[in-house]
């Protein structure tokens, strides 16, 4: 009962409780390091240099009038940011921050679970955050969230297909769908599957920025044509849900690219003893590090990209991406068949 | 040893319950001071003439198949990557089959203008 029920559920708390810690500063670093780039200061009021200004985000927040519109459809309207919120929290039960440990001279995972279709099951997850900007369009009933919904899903999903099959060459070469199996895989091969699939980490990086919703790709919440996006007619906690799930999302992607492509929590040259010095860092700090690393990146490359065009946005995920991807799944296939039969030989 | 699924379900519950508590908890402090302007939908200060359930481009339809076929068929790949190292050269002739079908779907949509977006 204790390992079946109790520990898992303290994990999903700490889990839970650092996720939304997470977003909140997140949304802060994001207006700092914009503010930066631009040569401004950013928040600097709500004590000192902006550091309490997530807490007054999520009070203001939660005391906000909560508007339905007249037109709207009443439960749709609010099952829509719940479905948005609930697969960005629940990918993390896969994700893993480090191996196991000990803690309190009993052995813990650092991770919630281990499945071994885990990379599957965040395919699948991920993909159920559409219908919560769907319906959220729909329930509306007003006209900017109607189309902003269904530019978002239409973008989401072409870029999707990208995606998922460039993940395929990656398991292609871990041989495994488990996330733990994938960066034990890494340990084995003696290299991070950035150098071993270079391309499928490009596509990964622009179809993860594009499955966010974020610049250069957030045509979504284009302000200067659709207003505020498909959350127009949201407001306090309802729309505070769609804007968590929005930043949850990035952090599952970084967490997920960080996984699969960085090593997850793997100290560099994990197979060096010279560098054993490291191991001073404990591994799930080395997965933080990571995951940050790339989140920096996101807000950097909005700081510095302007806004794709739609249609150059469709043409750059149906004809550009989809055919490296399986471009890269082929070449991925013969390689690996080449290899593995020169091995066999020598063997 | 523990199904490895019952954590996921874990915390499918607490995430539903973390959105649904602070939905209600939020009802009961937030203020209510609604009138009939303020619940119309926003459309930049005009007051909306029609349902906005309109009539959309066929655009989106077609972008809607397309993804069901192509998301389908990379579902169909996963378990082949898996098993890749046991099949190896009879799984990448297999595969090559599939992708070539799938590639020939491709040219045909490309060629038909159902990638373009104007």
């Amino acid at each position: 009962m204790v390992d079946a029920v109790v520990i898992p559920l303290l994990k999903i708390v700490i889990v839970l409780v650092a996720t939304l810690t997470a977003v909140s500063y997140m949304v802060l670093l994001e207006r700092k390091v914009i503010a930066w780039t631009q040569a401004r200061l950013g928040p600097m009021r709500v004590g000192p240099h902006g550091i309490l200004q997530p807490i007054a985000d999520a009070l203001k927040l939660m005391i906000k009038e909560d508007i339905t519109p007249a037109r709207a459809d009443r439960w749709v309207f609010t099952l829509a940011p719940i479905l948005a919120m609930v697969p960005a929290l629940i990918v993390y039960a896969v994700i893993p921050f480090g191996p196991a440990v000990e803690v309190f001279g009993r052995p813990v995972t650092l991770y919630i679970t281990d499945i071994n279709v885990g990379l599957l099951y965040v395919v699948s997850v991920t993909s159920v955050g559409v219908y919560g900007i769907i319906l959220a369009g729909y329930a509306s009933n007003s006209k900017y969230p109607m189309l902003a919904s269904l530019r978002a899903s239409a973008q989401l999903i072409s870029y999707e297909v990208a995606v998922t099959l460039t993940l395929v060459s990656v398991v292609l070469v871990a041989g495994t769908l488990s996330l733990v199996g994938i960066v034990e895989a890494q340990r084995e091969a003696h290299v991070w599957y950035l150098f071993a699939q270079p391309v499928a980490f490009a596509l990964i990086v622009i179809g993860g920025l594009a499955e966010t919703n974020r610049a250069p790709f957030d045509m979504p919440e284009a302000e200067q044509e659709l207003t505020g996006g498909f959350h127009t007619e949201y407001s306090g906690m309802r729309f505070a849900l769609f804007f968590l799930a929005e930043y949850a999302n990035m952090i599952v992607v970084s967490s997920v690219a960080t996984t699969l492509f960085l090593g997850g929590y793997l100290r560099p040259f994990p197979n060096v003893a010279a560098f054993g010095v490291l191991d001073i860092v404990p591994s799930w700090m080395w997965f933080l590090l990571k995951s940050f690393a790339f989140l920096y990146f996101f807000i950097w490359i909005r700081a510095t990209l302007p806004r794709y065009r739609y249609d150059q946005l469709m043409r750059l995920g149906w004809k550009v991406l989809i055919p490296i991807a399986i471009a890269n799944l082929v070449v991925t296939a013969i390689v690996r068949v080449l290899l593995v039969a020169r091995v066999g030989a020598d063997g | 040893m523990p199904s490895p699924y019952v954590p996921i379900v874990l915390s499918i519950l607490v995430a539903v319950g973390f959105a649904v508590a602070t939905l209600l908890l939020t009802r009961l402090i937030h203020p209510r001071k609604y009138n009939q302007v303020k619940l119309e939908p926003y459309e930049c200060g005009i007051e909306a003439t029609s349902d906005a359930r309109d009539r959309y481009s066929i655009r989106y339809y077609l972008v809607a198949m397309l993804f069901l076929i192509f998301d389908v068929e990379t579902v169909f790949m996963f378990p082949w990557a898996v098993v890749f190292d046991q099949l190896l050269l009879f799984g990448l002739i297999e595969m090559f089959v599939f992708i070539g079908i799938l590639v020939v779907g491709y040219y045909y949509a490309w060629q038909k203008g159902a990638l373009e977006w104007v």
